[in-house]
Order: structure tokens, then C-alpha cells, then sequence
């Protein structure tokens, strides 16, 4: 079957003979997009989460056939060198990969964390962050989800909605 | 100094990359150099580096933008040891950072490590050979830069890669161009270390950018032309032998090329992941299995007083002392099965053909991984070329890597490009685990509270025993497993009478490298119980530790990070707004490193809010790689002594799932670490493992002066 959707700002039409493939694979095999990773292939670690349509999902354990018509944005479309997000320039500024690996799915939580909670406290990240890190990089992602919504602050103000 | 015709063969000119005038360095000039390191580990005990000397091999490449690529013969698993590297290389070399780059050696055309990247001892074995070759070429390339400049080499002085006299001015690519014949200098003599401009700062990882960008890396983003995907059935069973399997259903199934049954395995291959899964749970494998193991099997196998003794530690006559006392403190600690859980599952891209093979995969262990691929597809082992990726997680899973030989067995079959890796479950029940453990200590303190004599018995399933790293020839030389024991035995060597006894079990499934292999287990237990006598003796624990130690150069530096640990920590016995301390020490490789960790209890759970690490793993080449060591290994620490457990339950191990299988998450990880670093020592010494050593038992520790009980066994557990 035929499906359409866009993936970091690009129209895309995959014909993909299973429906029920899970999207990592349309992502990763057919587009050729690496950055999203393969961990567990049970939405249990996030190593592939993307958004869809602005939410974080774990795309090992999200059938293609989901993403008719939606707005996909892995790792590749969330930044780049020269025009990092702010998730991307704070991991840059912490220098938080060791094997990096699980990174790319902790960036794409953590910038979807932002959209909806501009300024998450400790507990916050503790309930939203679940993604699994071996090099057990934590004590730096913390400190780097601190800076990311700092420096997104910066360049979209928060309006306290009490005050205004 | 001397001239020498060397041949195109020992100097490889080529024009990779799309550059020109491209300078390798090979073995010819490494030659001298990498005796003397072996030379010099024959006389002090350290490891060498154990690299190909035999063929022709690339070290170094001047790209024709001036741009110097280091071909790294140690892989990069997160441990920075390409940062590293880098910044030794580039300090001799006398060019910036930003012209390094750092590239795996391939095996066909690189140097090959003939042992693995492991054991936390890439920079430290690499730190003479490495800048011994950085200078050598160095002053190659100022040869040629004199002669086409006129001037005498003397005379040139060199800033990032480019030679200047007066007003002339020539960069290495320029120098290196069209070059055929090449003097060898005499090894030079290194810089002096306040020369160096990038050792010993904290310089960030190479391979920061295309970690965070999403560059494709690893051994599962690796692709090829025209590539099929495989799928191979592995055993869930321990012991599963492999009998006949019918694949009638999954052979005509949608996207299935081919099935391929070998005598050892049957696999798919198929036109994608899906497809190949697919057909793959389609196959009705016979597996032989001849018993069914459970938990408590293992248990009763692992104890100590079951199988073979080897008395690896003695001083003294403690059998006499313990024997003879009534006053004899005991306690006995477990640990459990771990997995290595790394993120990237073990996998290969694999292309075999009539004569030659490309194999890419994440790899510790280069040499062994070509040299069983070659074998078992029937080529020899310089037509297989391997091409090692970045490693998602290495931790010693990546020491044996039956994985390649799978790839290229598919590919083989089919003629063309294959991709093969694990599932998860695969990777929770065909892992090489870190074995269980069980440890009795005996002990008697003297009149004035110190310990007169002390007794570890530690009985442990295989690791370094039983791997392709280690000839079996060398296992009845060694006697016992000396990654089993390692860091078992008693470092507090001014105690008068010590002894530490290994007992061997050959468990019914794998067990193996795991990141810092016994220290983890050994660890908890002898430091636990160190606290338990300190607490008898009514000592502080910090005193306790510092009055049995040596006055030598080990002892030294073991003193002085339990110091500085204390000090900064502010260390005390007492408990403070509901949080109590916990204080531990071990030395690893040379390195000594001792923790306080700082608990409470959360709804009856531990929760470890700070970490304070002191450790002194020699000269830092770089402090910012060495502290994310440290934090990480801390919170992997916290992860397997309090989380982790494999069980075996009707012939199979579980759990095979992240989550059941628990590990330490962000709401785990400590809100502070405090890492200090010492450097008594003016060589770089081990890093990647030493830190994991001493927090289970800090915790341990800490969470009794808490609440009075005394966990023994890990996963820590509240009663």
C-alpha cells in the first residue's frame, strides 16, 4: 500500500507491501535515515523515538500505516551544524554522548518534553525522560535538558500567563 | 641520521578520500618503537600494546586540505579513547584539534590490535608508541619541507601543520606531495609535558558533532549496494543444541530469498527487516537441550567450597590465625547474574565473495572477529576485511562476536550484501554475562582494633577463562581467572596476615567480559565487610582503611584518594536530615579510586542523592573524558548493584526486555557527582573501569548507618 506523509518538512510516499511495519524501519531502511535507532523493538529503551505530529512515540512499536497524512520529525530534521536545536546545542555544550548511541532518542524526548513543559523541573524529567542510556550518561542529560530549556527560553520568551 | 629506500609497500602513497598527496605512516618506522613497549611491560607488569607489525599498515594520512587522519587500531565505545588519542597525536604533531580526525583502522590496510580494545588500557598503552609516531612523522615531513623550501630543517618552525622561515611558508600537505622516498629519522625525542597544548585540557570528544547530528556510525547504520536482510534463529534454551529445523512455512513466504541451513544454525535472508523477521518466526527449529536449569541450580554451583581452590593472594598465616581464634568476624555476599545490555544489538553488514570479504560491525576484538569469519567462509584471513564501526555500547559484549561469522555465512549463500543483527530477547539470553559470585570473608581484629588477619574466598563463573582472548594453554599457568578475581584482593597490604582464595565454576551458559569484570562483585563484598569490621573495631571507616595501608608508591596513592574522597565529601559517621554516608575504596589496573555516596529512604526505597569520586588514574589526557568516565560508571555502578538481575527459570535466562530487566533510569541517577582527580603518577594509567568499583559497597555502607540493616547481597533490597 501507498502511504503519504511528511517527514522533516518533506512530502515522502512509501509503498510498502506491509502495513504493520513498524515505522523505524521506513525510516531507517527505506528513507535512509540512521539518526533513529533500533534498541529493544518493544517501545521498552526509546533509542527510536521520533515525533509524530509533535508527539514523542516510539516508532519500533508504531505501524507505518499510523502515518497517513501526519508531519514526522526524526534527529535529522530537528537540527543541524548549523542550525541546532536548542536540545542539540545544550548536549554539544554539556558534551553528553559516551557511545551516543541512545542519544538520538533522548534528544527527540526531551525537545518534545520542551514543547509541552518549557521549564520541567527534576521530577518533571525524572516522569517524562523513561529512555534507557548503558554509558549511563544521566547526571549530564539532566544538566543538558536544564540548558536546552534555557537557551529555548531565550529564543522564544516565556509568557508567565499569570502576569500578562 | 639515515637514509633509507623504502618501498611503496612500506609506505603507502595513496589518494583516498579524494585527496592527494596522501602520507602514511606504516610499520616500518613503528617497528623500534612498539619492541620497546613490549620490552618495557616484561619488566614493570603492564600491559603492552600488541599490534601488527607484519604488513604494510596506515597510521597517518595528510589530506590535501592539510588535515591529518589518524587511523585508530582501538575502537571508540564511549570511552573517548579517539579524543584521546587525537590530542596526543595532534600535540606532536604540532597541528590544531580541529585538523585531527580519527578514523577505525580497517584490518586489511590499518594497524590491527592483536589483542582488543578493553581492560581500560587503550591510552595508557597507546601514550609512548602513539606520540613516539606522531614525532617521527613529524620530522618526515619537515625533511621534505626543508628540501623544497631550501632551508635547513633546524630553521623551520611549524604552527597547525604548516612550516615557516622567514617569510616562506609550506604546509604538510604541500611538504608531503609527490614524496616517494622518505628519510627515517631516529625516533625524536617526546616534548616535554608543559609543551603540550592539548594534553591534559579538556577538550571535547571528536566524535561529539555526529553523535548529536545523527551521522551514521555505527555497525547498524552500516549499508551496502544492492543489501539483503538477515535474520538468524538463536536458542532461548541454555544449552540449546541445534538438531534440524523445517522451513517449509518460511520459505515461501512474501520477500524471502533464501533459507540457509548450516549444521550449527538455520537463518533467513529476505528483501527487508520485516520480511526477514517474519520467516524467521515461520522456522520450527529442533533444539537439543539436556536439562532445564533454574536459579537455584546456579546458586548451589557457585558457592564457595564447590570445585577447585587457588589461593591467589597470601602473606602471612592467616589459615592459622582464623582457625585458632574464637573471635572470628564472618559474613558472606552474593551478586547476581548481569547482562551487558548495551543499546546497538550485536550485528554485521557482510559481503562475501569468491575471494575477498567486507565485513562492518561494531567489533572489541578485530583480529579474532577476521580470523573466525575467514575461517569459517573458507578464505584466508588477509582476504577478509574488516571494518570496524563506532560501537553502540561496548562493556566487554563485544569480545565475542559469532555475529560476523553469521553475516557472512548468509551473504555467502546468497551472493550479495547482507545485514544481520539480534533481537533483544536474542541479545538477554545469548549474552556473554557477568557471572554470579558468592564471597565468605573471615576476619580477626587485633587488640588495638585493626585487623590481624583477613580471608576472601570468592567463588565465580569463568570470565576471562574460556574466551578466544585468552589460549586455553594459559589457564593451568594462571591457575585462576584473573578476571574472575580481579579486584578480590586485599589492597590494605599493611595488614600482617592476608589471603585471597578463587574458586572456578564453569556455569551451563556464557559468562564473560562485563565493564571492569570481578571488581564490581569483589568490591562490594571486601569493602562491605570492611566497613562491617570498622563498625566492630568502633573506628571511622576513613581512619579504619588509612592505618592498614602500606608506605610504598600503591599504597601512596591508595591514601590519598581515600583522603581526598573524605575531604570533599565531608565525610561523617553521624546521619544528617534523614541522609546517611557511605564510604569505599578499591584500585583497579593501578588505579586507586574511593567514593562516599550519600543516601536516604524514599518510600522504603534507596535513593542516592550525591556521589563524591576521588580517583587518580595517573596523568589526565583529558579531564573532561575522564570525569564523564567516572559519572557514567557511577551511575552503571548504581544501576547493576542495585537493579539489575538475570534469572534462570525453566531452562531459560530472564528477564529479555529492558524494564523487567531493571536498570537505573534518569530518576535514579544521582543529582550530584563530585568527581576529584589526582595525578601521582606521570604516565596515564586505566580510567573506563575503575570508577565502577567501590559504589555498590559506598552504598551499601551508607544504607546501613541509615536504617542498621546490612544488605549482603546485590541487587541492594530493603528487608
Amino acid at each position: 500500500m501507498k502511504i503519504s506523509f511528511t517527514i522533516n518538512g518533506k512530502a515522502q510516499t512509501v509503498d510498502i507491501a506491509d502495513e504493520n511495519t513498524p515505522l523505524l524501519w521506513v525510516v531507517r531502511d527505506i528513507l535512509d535515515l540512521k539518526g533513529t535507532k533500533f534498541g529493544c523493538g518493544k517501545a521498552a529503551c526509546g533509542a527510536c523515538t521520533l515525533h509524530v505530529d509533535q508527539n514523542a512515540i516510539r516508532s519500533c512499536s508504531y505501524p507505518v500505516k499510523l502515518t497517513e497524512g501526519t508531519n514526522i520529525t526524526t534527529l535529522e530534521g530537528l537540527g543541524n551544524e548549523e542550525n541546532p536545536h536548542p536540545v542539540q546545542q545544550a548536549w554539544i555544550e554539556e558534551i553528553v554522548p559516551q557511545c551516543g548511541y541512545c542519544q538520538p532518542g533522548f534528544m527527540m524526548a526531551t525537545a518534545a518534553l520542551l514543547e509541552k513543559n518549557p521549564k520541567p523541573t527534576d521530577e518533571d524529567i525524572d516522569n517524562s525522560i523513561t529512555n534507557v542510556c548503558r554509558c549511563a550518561t544521566y547526571y549530564r542529560m539532566r544538566k543538558a535538558i536544564h540548558r536546552a530549556a534555557e537557551l529555548k527560553s531565550q529564543q522564544n520568551p516565556i509568557v508567565d500567563s499569570q502576569n500578562s | 641520521m639515515e637514509k633509507r629506500k623504502i618501498s611503496r609497500r612500506k609506505f603507502i602513497v595513496r589518494g583516498g578520500l579524494g585527496t592527494i598527496g596522501v602520507l602514511a605512516v606504516g610499520t616500518y618506522v613503528f617497528r623500534n618503537p612498539i619492541r620497546r613497549v613490549i620490552n618495557g611491560a616484561l619488566n614493570t607488569g603492564d600491559t603492552p600494546y600488541l599490534g601488527n607489525t607484519s604488513t604494510p599498515i596506515i597510521w597517518f594520512e595528510v589530506t590535501s586540505d592539510n588535515n591529518i587522519i589518524l587511523h585508530s587500531p582501538k575502537v571508540e565505545m564511549g570511552q573517548g579513547t579517539f579524543t584521546g588519542l587525537a590530542q596526543m597525536a595532534a600535540d606532536e604533531l604540532e597541528v590544531s584539534m580541529e585538523q585531527m580526525q580519527v578514523v577505525h583502522a580497517n584490518s586489511i590496510s590499518g594497524n590491527m590490535d592483536g589483542f582488543a580494545t578493553g581492560g581500560s588500557t587503550s591510552i595508557s598503552t597507546l601514550w609512548v608508541p602513539l606520540r613516539e609516531l606522531a614525532a617521527t612523522m613529524r620530522e618526515m615531513i619537515r625533511n621534505e619541507a626543508a628540501i623544497k623550501m631550501g632551508v635547513s630543517g633546524d630553521e623551520l618552525q611549524i604552527s597547525n601543520g604548516v612550516f615557516s622561515s622567514d617569510a616562506k611558508t609550506m604546509t604538510y600537505a604541500e611538504a608531503v606531495k609527490d614524496v616517494s622516498e622518505w628519510e627515517i629519522p631516529d625516533t625524536p625525542k617526546l616534548k616535554d609535558f608543559k609543551e603540550y597544548k592539548f594534553i591534559g585540557k579538556p577538550i571535547a570528544r571528536v566524535d561529539l558533532k555526529d553523535k548529536v547530528f545523527g551521522t551514521p556510525m555505527y555497525g547498524m547504520d552500516a549499508t551496502l549496494p544492492n543489501m539483503l536482510y538477515g535474520a538468524v534463529v538463536r536458542p532461548s534454551a541454555i544449552g540449546a543444541k541445534f538438531i534440524d529445523a523445517d522451513i517449509s512455512k518460511a520459505e515461501n513466504m512474501p520477500g524471502v530469498v533464501k533459507i540457509v541451513k548450516e549444521k550449527d544454525f538455520v537463518g533467513v535472508v529476505a528483501n527487508s527487516q520485516t520480511e526477514a523477521e517474519n520467516a524467521k518466526n515461520a522456522i520450527d527449529v529442533e533444539w537439543e537441550v539436556e536439562r532445564s536449569w533454574h536459579t537455584s541450580d546456579i546458586e548451589a554451583m557457585i558457592a564457595v567450597g564447590e570445585g577447585e581452590p587457588f589461593v591467589i593472594q597470601k602473606e602471612g598465616k592467616v589459615k592459622r590465625i582464623l582457625e585458632d581464634s574464637n573471635e572470628v568476624i564472618s559474613a558472606e555476599y552474593k551478586s547476581p547474574i548481569g547482562a551487558h545490555a548495551q543499546l546497538e544489538p550485536n550485528g554485521a553488514v557482510a559481503h562475501v565473495e569468491a575471494d575477498k570479504a567486507t565485513i562492518m560491525m561494531s567489533t572489541q576484538v578485530v583480529k579474532i572477529t577476521r580470523d573466525e569469519i575467514a575461517d569459517r567462509i573458507g578464505l584466508d584471513s588477509d582476504q577478509v576485511n574488516i571494518v570496524p564501526t563506532f560501537l553502540g555500547g561496548g562493556f566487554g559484549r563485544r569480545l565475542h562476536t559469532p555475529n560476523g561469522i553469521q553475516a557472512a555465512v548468509l551473504s555467502k549463500a546468497v551472493g550479495k550484501p547482507v545485514k544481520c543483527f539480534f533481537t533483544r530477547k536474542e541479545e538477554f539470553q545469548n549474552d556473554t554475562f557477568r557471572p554470579p559470585t558468592h564471597h565468605v570473608l573471615k576476619a580477626k581484629l587485633d587488640s588495638n582494633g585493626l585487623i590481624e588477619a583477613i580471608e576472601h574466598n570468592v567463588s565465580s563463573g569463568d570470565v576471562a577463562f574460556g574466551s578466544p582472548m585468552l589460549p586455553g594453554i594459559a589457564e593451568p599457568i594462571l591457575g585462576a581467572d584473573l578476571g574472575a578475581w580481579r579486584g578480590g584482593m586485599i589492597q590494605y597490604e599493611g595488614i600482617p596476615n592476608y589471603r585471597t582464595i578463587s574458586w572456578r565454576k564453569k556455569l551451563p551458559f556464557a559468562t564473560s567480559w562485563w565493564r571492569s569484570l570481578g571488581l564490581l562483585a569483589n568490591t562490594f563484598a571486601v569493602e562491605s565487610f570492611i566497613d562491617e569490621l570498622a563498625i566492630a573495631a568502633k573506628k571511622n571507616p576513613i581512619d579504619f582503611r588509612l592505618a592498614q595501608i602500606q608506605d610504598d608508591d600503591r599504597g601512596f596513592r591508595l591514601k590519598e584518594v581515600i583522603k581526598a574522597a573524605a575531604e570533599k565529601s565531608g565525610y561523617t559517621d553521624e546521619v544528617i536530615n534523614d541522609r546517611a554516608m557511605g564510604f569505599a575504596a578499591s584500585t583497579d589496573v593501578n588505579t586507586p579510586c574511593a567514593q562516599v555516596a550519600e543516601v536516604s529512604i524514599e518510600n522504603n526505597e534507596i535513593k542516592v542523592h550525591k556521589v563524591t569520586c576521588a580517583m587518580d588514574p595517573g596523568l589526565v589526557v583529558n579531564p573532561d573524558q575522564v570525569r564523564s568516565q567516572c559519572e557514567g560508571s557511577i551511575i552503571m555502578g548504581i544501576s547493576a548493584s542495585m537493579f539489575e538481575k538475570m534469572e534462570v527459570e525453566n531452562g531459560e535466562l530472564t528477564p529479555t526486555i529492558y524494564g523487567p530487566y531493571q536498570m537505573a533510569t534518569m530518576r535514579h541517577a544521582p543529582k550530584e557527582i563530585d568527581v576529584v582527580l589526582l595525578q601521582n603518577s606521570d604516565v596515564p594509567g586505566a580510567v573506563g573501569e575503575p570508577p565502577l568499583g567501590p559504589i555498590g559497597a559506598a552504598v551499601a555502607n551508607a544504607v546501613y548507618r541509615l536504617t542498621g540493616q546490612r544488605l549482603r547481597e546485590m541487587p541492594l533490597k530493603l528487608a
